[in-house]
Parts: C-alpha cells; sequence; structure tokens
C-alpha cells in the first residue's frame, strides 16, 4: 500500500497527514517536493493543510500553478485517488480539479474546534466505510473555510451526489454554502474537504472517526 | 508600458470583509455609507508592446492566475 503526499512551503500539516497515514498503512508516505515534474505509482495522493506561499494572492492560487501540481493533475486524470485537506482543498480549487471555490468565514474568525459531519454519500470511494446520514465527528481550523459556487453548480453537484460531507447539528463553521463540507469530482477519484479527519485517527487524539476515510480511500476494509 | 488591472466581487458574493469595514467607518462616525465591497488592483509594468497584444497578455493572466473567475470580474486598462 503506497501512498504520497505534496510538500510545499508553507504547509504545516504535512507531518499530521504522515503520522496518519502511517498509522493506516504501515509504510511512510512518500514526499513529493513542489519541483517534482513527476510523481510515482502510488494508491493514494494527499495534499495537506497548511498556508502554502503564504495564502499570497488566493490561499492556494500559487500552490495550483507549481510544476508538481501538473503531475497531481496528470494523476487525476489517470484516475489515481487524490485527497485535499483544508489548504489542500483550496489547491485542488484553484487547479481547476473540484467546482467552487472557498472564501473568507463568513465570521471574518480563524475557527478552531470540532465539528460534527454527516456523509451524505455513503457510496464514494471515500466514505464507503461510513453508512448514509452516519454523523461523525472531525476537527476544523481555518479562516478561509466557505465553500461557494454558483446556484447551477450547486445543483449539479447535489443532482451527482458529489456532495459527501455536510456540516452537522448546526456546526457549520464558516458560512458554507448548504453546509458543504467536503466534495468529491464527477469522476469520483479526488476529495476535498475542510475539516482534519487526519487529527482524528488515534485514540490519544481524541476521536478516531477519521480513520475510515483513508481506509475507504484505500480499500481497506475496517477491522 | 504601465497596466492597472482591478479586480472586484461579483454582484451576490457575500462580502464580510467589505461589511467589518462598512461597520469600522461607522465606528468612526464616517455617515453617509451605503455599502462597501473590498478588491483588489495589480500595477503591472510590461515590455513596450502594441496595445492589442498587451490587453490580451493581461487577459491572459486575469483567466490563469490574477482572479478567481468563480467569484470576480476584472477590467484591464492601459496606463
Amino acid at each position: 500500500m503506497k501512498t504520497a503526499i505534496i510538500q510545499l512551503p508553507g504547509l504545516n500539516r504535512d507531518r499530521d497527514m504522515i503520522a496518519a497515514l502511517y498509522h493506516i498503512t504501515g509504510v511512510e508516505p512518500l514526499r513529493i517536493w513542489q519541483t517534482e515534474t513527476t510523481i510515482p505509482n502510488v494508491d493514494l495522493i494527499v495534499l495537506p493543510g497548511g498556508f502554502s506561499y503564504g495564502d499570497y494572492l488566493r490561499c492556494g492560487a500559487i500552490a495550483a500553478r507549481t510544476p508538481v501540481l501538473q503531475a497531481v493533475r496528470e494523476k487525476a486524470q489517470k484516475g489515481t485517488t487524490i485527497i485535499g485537506i483544508c489548504n489542500g482543498f483550496q489547491i485542488l480549487l484553484e487547479a481547476g480539479l473540484l467546482p467552487g471555490t472557498l472564501m473568507r468565514n463568513a465570521s471574518l474568525k480563524f475557527v478552531c474546534r470540532e465539528i460534527k459531519l454527516e456523509v451524505t454519500n455513503a457510496d464514494t470511494k471515500f466514505s464507503q466505510n461510513y453508512h448514509k446520514g452516519q454523523i461523525i465527528r472531525c476537527p476544523v481550523a481555518h479562516h478561509d473555510g466557505n465553500y461557494f459556487a454558483d446556484t447551477e453548480t450547486v445543483k449539479r453537484m447535489e443532482d451527482k451526489q458529489q456532495i459527501i460531507f455536510r456540516y452537522a447539528e448546526n456546526t457549520n463553521p464558516n458560512g458554507s454554502i448548504h453546509d458543504i463540507a467536503g466534495i468529491v469530482n464527477e469522476a469520483g477519484n479526488i476529495l476535498g474537504m475542510m475539516p482534519h479527519p487526519e487529527n482524528f485517527i488515534e485514540e490519544a487524539h481524541g476521536g478516531t472517526d477519521g480513520r475510515l476515510l483513508f481506509q475507504s480511500a484505500l480499500g481497506l476494509k475496517t477491522e | 508600458m504601465e497596466a492597472r488591472v482591478t479586480v472586484t466581487l461579483k454582484n451576490g458574493v457575500l462580502d464580510p470583509q467589505g461589511q467589518a469595514i462598512s461597520a469600522a467607518l461607522n465606528n468612526l462616525a464616517i455617515k453617509g455609507v451605503q455599502s462597501i465591497r473590498q478588491g483588489k488592483v495589480f500595477d503591472i509594468v510590461l515590455d513596450d508592446m502594441p496595445p492589442e497584444t498587451a490587453k490580451q497578455k493581461l487577459e491572459k493572466m486575469c483567466e490563469q492566475l490574477l482572479v478567481n473567475t468563480v467569484i470576480e470580474n476584472y477590467t484591464v486598462e492601459l496606463l
């Protein structure tokens, strides 16, 4: 089981993601630097969270135009499983690999807390170990997580079941339209989400609801 | 040659920063402001080239990097 994480200057959740992937697979993920133009064949590529390039211009805007993102784009077209968390989600949106955008939180405040997510589609490779309607716990930590897309795009995503996680029980921390927390592309091999499932892996984290997400993405059955 | 690109939020896109600035003006007792929407300005120095070529180049910059066309509009002017 091979995984890779993309490393860009300014990301700060890469260590957490390495620990999470090691915990799940028993193997250290490959680390792919921003200047790389090819990525080895792996079962999962993750773009972790943080503040790539200091959030200059717009969150994820500079990262989305780096050489390594062209390599990610090629992998995406070949159907490789890709997850972008937090800044990784922002980068995938800026790269045009997922629809919509993330704006400043409606409260204008950085939010760092635990929220609840509803699994609204358990029929994707990222959510197959959950069940539809399941409420899971997950931490969030961001300043620009306010998901927005025009009405037509949101309708199309809803029709195609691309919205797989929504903030539940009035815990929407950022003003996201329709409580959208996590979406997949039409082909179903790319997931972007603001919350941090990699921080809910081990018992010591205070919750383990994130484990099923990575096990799903890697096609691992749950113990 | 010099150019200026102005980026503004599309109508209907919520602008909490603009709202916060508006509230701060109110706190300063500067009255009469109906609304504020925050945008960005890029001042760009280009090599000398025909104005049409420059405009095309600026449009390309906007579409590929400077502007998030999901939520933003832009205007391009040669100075």
